[in-house]
């Protein structure tokens, strides 16, 4: 089963999981190299639509062989895993923030230290927290995980009999939620920052894909036009993000385009951020075939390990962003500290993905010595 | 007429010089700044008309870091600098800030002092700092944009002038305030409406990244906090000046 994996998927969220990471540390030279720099869309699309695609080629699989109580109750028990790791990830940040409440003295700041009052009640936040209704700013990706895990058994359903009913359905929860301003509300106030009945259209499109539409598109993806309008679209948005990091260019932007433009919502997944993935999508196919020899060399081998372990990858990641913020300001860095902590963060996260690695490795040895008949082990979502 | 004349070369002249000149004028530390952060992008044909009659009221609506704590604290908090800076560079003109800063208000809070100023006494220009509390309280952005956009459109129709000012670069909570889409919704909307953005965060980071101030140190004193504000101050003035003598040049006697 390992051969039939599409090594492309692991690569482009482990890809996905460094960018994420470098994106998180604030005031990093690094960051101004990420994918966000260069087009509408960013890192997050890439993980959204890659885990829907693995979670349909993983449970889609399940479903099929034991239907689907076994399959649900699976990707119930996946959707557990991830609320505990979020949680772990707040106790970091309360332990980060509540350091920083107790030393932070700069009379320059004292309206910014009212992001700390959310200490003095914590009867009232850590509940919010665990309800997931108050979440920390960068915190906002495990939470539309896990609301897109939750609603997945019954999408998935669907998907195995009716593909194309399934994401024709999956594009009108996305249409009616950016008509009616659909979200849920957060504590203390707005609502979530990734919405997610608007960035279920990605991991549903992921799933489509894994299960048979990849196929169907085949003859879109190969087509002279497809490509000529993905690179002009490409174009088009490098141009206007350019414009954003050079505040005189501003003005080359036409008056019209800029109003019916802006602002490019992230919250409620503008069209122009999925067009602009679509795209991306559109020249990786092309320029990357499936048994690209690449993938499977040593160089990019932390790329893909990384990709193969994405919830613990993740996870720390999130974890390694804090603390590098922590040490470029209290050490008060250079650019040469936040390339030091910027790969010295890629490669703990690579380390950390070879353990996992390993450990996957021993687990499935020892399963296999008891049992008699050797099955496979089993690839995560 | 020919008083008129000469202010409005003057004004002219000043927008051309290179900001360490108009810097050294005040007799203080420069505020060395990359030279597109202050731009002023629109004219500001009211605050210049008031300055041409000779008397320029300016209105500061803003939160909590538009003051500065202690008592020395009004006097050394940005808009009294931008006051004693303008005057400086616009002799004959009596400049008048008045401060209407309120902190932990949010931009839709902003918005109701705006109309009770509007209706109090009316400046030529506002200058509108928002978005810190907005982003702490995790406010919606769009829910934010439309505040500013209604306090905007409201001042505009009174023939006020706008330059709005977003938020403080802070790079201790940087990571824990988005500011991003607080500070994209501020840019989208000077642009739309045309009025002019003081974008404070850009300045602030341009500031940390040069060593001019060291914005992450942990200090009792007040002395970064001062310098910082007067140089914010100092910053605003030549954008005022700049956009006042924009409009100069759609439509003065002197070009003709």
């Amino acid at each position: 089963m390992e051969t039939k994996r599409d090594l492309r998927l692991d690569f482009f969220r482990g890809l996905a999981l460094w960018l994420i990471f470098l994106d998180h540390i604030p005031s990093n030279v690094v960051n101004s190299f990420t994918i966000r720099n260069f087009g509408f869309s960013d890192a997050t699309e890439i993980f959204v639509f890659i885990s829907g695609y693995t979670a349909a080629y993983v449970y889609g699989a399940a479903m099929n062989q034991h239907g689907f109580l076994v399959a649900g109750a699976r990707i119930l028990r996946r959707t557990w895993q991830i609320y505990v790791a979020h949680v772990f990830l707040f106790c970091v940040y309360l332990a980060q923030i509540a350091y920083v409440a107790r030393s932070f003295r700069n009379t320059l700041y004292s309206e910014e230290m009212g992001v700390f009052e959310f200490l003095r009640d914590p009867d009232v936040t850590l509940i919010e927290a665990l309800l997931l209704r108050f979440k920390p700013a960068n915190m906002d990706v495990l939470p539309l995980y896990i609301a897109l895990l939750v609603g997945f058994a019954p999408l998935l359903w669907l998907l195995l009999r009716r593909p194309t009913l399934a994401l024709l359905g999956s594009i009108a929860i996305y249409g009616v939620t950016r008509m009616l301003d659909l979200n849920i509300p957060a504590y203390p106030s707005g609502h979530w920052v990734f919405n997610p009945f608007a960035w279920q259209l990605l991991f549903s499109f992921g799933a489509w894909c894994a299960l048979g539409g990849a196929d169907q598109l085949r003859g879109l993806l190969l087509s002279r036009a497809v490509l000529a309008a993905s690179v002009a679209y490409l174009s088009v948005s490098l141009a206007i993000v350019v414009t954003w990091h050079v505040p005189a260019w501003t003005v080359f932007v036409p008056r019209w385009l800029a109003e019916w433009m802006y602002p490019i919502d992230k919250t409620s997944l503008d069209p122009l951020r999925i067009l602009h993935f679509l795209a991306l999508t559109v020249l990786v196919v092309r320029l990357l075939p499936r048994d690209w020899p690449y993938l499977r060399s040593s160089c990019l081998r932390p790329l893909v390990l990384c990709g193969q372990h994405s919830l613990e990858i993740f996870c720390f990641g999130v974890f390694l962003s804090f603390a590098a913020h922590f040490i470029i300001i209290e050490t008060h860095g250079g650019i040469v500290l936040q390339l030091f902590v910027s790969f010295a963060g890629m490669l703990l996260m690579t380390i950390a993905a070879a353990v996992m690695d390993w450990f996957k490795h021993i687990d499935g040895r020892s399963r296999a010595v008891q049992s008699t008949r050797a099955g496979p082990a089993r690839s995560s979502p | 007429m020919r008083r008129v004349i000469l202010l409005a070369a003057s004004l002219s002249m000043v927008a051309a010089l290179p900001l360490p000149a108009t810097a050294a004028a005040g007799g203080q530390a420069a505020c060395p700044v990359a030279d597109d952060l202050v731009q002023a992008t629109f004219p500001m044909p009211n605050a210049r008309s008031a300055a041409m009659a000779q008397r320029l009221d300016i209105a500061v609506v803003g939160s909590g870091s538009s003051m500065l704590a202690g008592k020395a604290g009004p006097d050394r908090a940005y808009p009294k600098q931008l006051e004693s800076a303008l005057a400086a560079q616009l002799p004959g003109v009596a400049v008048d800030v008045i401060v209407y800063a309120r902190s932990q208000e949010s931009a839709s809070e902003q918005e109701r002092s705006i109309v009770q100023l509007l209706a109090a006494r009316k400046p030529s220009l506002v200058i509108w700092q928002t978005g810190t509390v907005d982003a702490i309280r995790v406010v919606d952005a769009e829910e934010f944009g439309s505040a500013v956009e209604r306090g905007v459109a409201a001042l505009q129709a009174q023939n006020v002038d706008v330059v709005l000012m977003n938020m403080q670069f802070s790079p201790r909570t940087q990571a824990m305030i988005a500011l991003g889409p607080y500070a994209d919704q501020i840019r989208h909307l000077a642009l739309q409406n045309s009025a002019n953005l003081f974008d404070r965060l850009a300045v602030m980071k341009d500031w940390n990244e040069r060593g001019t101030f060291d914005l992450s140190a942990e200090t009792h004193s007040t002395d970064v906090a001062e310098e910082v504000h007067a140089c914010i101050g100092k910053l605003l003035a030549r954008l005022i000046v700049q956009g006042m003598a924009t409009a100069s040049h759609s439509n003065s006697p002197a070009t003709e």
